[in-house]
């Protein structure tokens, strides 16, 4: 039986975890509203980007580019994990390594030979417990104020392309977590290199009319493949901090509420024990007042 | 009066306009183009500089724009930028600062960053800006 003591300490502990947990709910809540803005700001971009490619790579036929039409292997693949810096954020990163770990499994099941880089602090941390041997990079975000990824997905699409260039690898898929809404977020594995037009993109009627490109289709191609490389990987950038505060706000409001049960639960002990003295105080002064 | 175009010009970050207007002259990398309501499917890159929307025969907007795409569809013209900034409501001082701030960030860098590179990009849109600001 703790002492009259260990409770109270026990209750005044619990009391300002709930208060820390209760902060951090609110500041994740004012961070998602901010997030969410911009990813959806990102949209009109990204959708526009994928008809404009969709559009081309259907005129290019199978061919095109190297980072369209594939380097004709798929001898080695690149995984980019793309994760929090932070984390009490519930299970959001580590969903996100959980579906990379499948993926690399799977990948290395086939006979592949799987590299991996790293977006995000805590993805890093996990990964690199067992399968640190994979590692070939890691993308710093800690020092990102807001939601400005721009320059950060620039360097990322540009290092990436770089290394396809080069040879580095055939294949590169991006794992990270889409935001559905503020309590789902799916974590996706979504491919890269060589660049996939979207599926389903709304054919544009030309009425008849032929395109006119200017230079021609294989120069315009070859702008526009990195920049929708760079779009897709801002877009996921935005969706996971979106994500990870939504996913932060839901463990900090589950936490804080857990909390609050234990408090309840603790008084309720607190003040029985207390009553528990007070009777036996009394016992004993009236034992003591009936021997005289 | 003819008809009216579509036009919108998104940047990644937002969209910075879209509706209708009669008129608009934008930056192609073999040439400056113009663009008016039913013009033939056509698609070009573009080069850093200023998007100018016309109403009539007036000028109602200039967009300095970075690098991207247009995209002359039946449904209207859309232009993707990397990067836009509206000219009537930039301020040179506000520009400078930023240029500043920008070459200062690339002395900080190692050489070899994978950053140098859109710094770079970075510093010569924000002087194409101020140039276009000061005539």
């Amino acid at each position: 039986m703790p002492s009259l003591k260990d409770l109270k300490n026990r209750i005044v502990s619990v009391k300002s975890t709930q208060k820390i947990t209760k902060a951090m709910q609110l500041v994740a809540a004012a961070k998602l509203k901010r997030a969410q803005d911009a990813a959806t700001a990102a949209r009109p971009y990204a959708e526009r980007m994928a008809a404009v490619l969709a559009n081309l790579a259907a005129s290019a036929g199978g061919g095109g580019p190297k980072l369209l039409a594939g380097t004709g292997k798929s001898d080695v693949h690149l995984v980019v994990v793309m994760t929090a810096e932070r984390g009490l954020a519930g299970g959001f990163n580590s969903y996100v390594v959980k579906l990379a770990r499948q993926k690399i499994t799977a990948l290395q099941a086939e006979g592949k030979t799987v590299k991996v880089l790293t977006i995000g602090k805590k993805g890093r941390e996990q990964l690199a417990r067992d399968l640190g041997s994979l590692l070939i990079g890691h993308v710093n975000l800690s020092d990102i104020k807001g939601n400005d990824f721009a320059e950060s997905a620039i360097s990322v699409g540009l290092m990436l392309t770089k290394s396809y260039e080069a040879g580095d690898f055939d294949v590169a898929t991006l794992v990270y977590s889409q935001f559905k809404n503020v309590l789902t977020q799916v974590p996706t594995a979504q491919q890269l290199i060589p660049a996939k037009a979207p599926e389903g993109a709304p054919k544009i009627d030309l009425g008849g009319a032929m395109y006119t490109y200017e230079p021609d289709e294989a120069a315009l191609l070859e702008a526009l493949l990195p920049r929708y490389i760079n779009t897709q990987i801002l877009s996921a950038l935005l969706e996971s901090s979106a994500g990870e505060q939504a996913s932060r706000m839901t463990a900090m409001d589950n936490a804080t509420r857990n909390a609050k049960d234990l408090i309840k639960a603790l008084n309720l002990k607190y003040n029985r024990a207390r009553q528990a003295q007070i009777t036996k105080e009394l016992i004993e002064i009236i034992s003591g007042a009936e021997a005289l | 009066m003819a008809d009216k175009l579509h036009f919108s010009l998104v940047s990644p970050s937002r969209e910075l306009f879209s509706g209708e207007v009669d008129h608009v002259i934008a930056p192609g990398t073999e040439g400056e183009f113009g663009v008016l309501a039913h013009h033939a499917p056509f698609m070009t890159t573009l080069k850093n500089g200023i998007v100018r929307v016309l109403e009539g025969d007036a000028v109602k907007m200039r967009i300095y724009v970075r690098g991207g795409f247009a995209d002359v569809t039946p449904a209207g013209l859309t232009i993707l930028a990397e990067e836009a900034r509206n000219l009537t409501d930039a301020k040179a001082e506000d520009v400078d600062a930023e240029i500043e701030a920008a070459r200062l960030k690339l002395l900080a860098l190692d050489s070899g960053d994978t950053k140098q590179f859109a710094l770079q990009e970075q510093i010569a849109y924000l002087e194409g800006i101020r140039a276009a600001l000061a005539n």
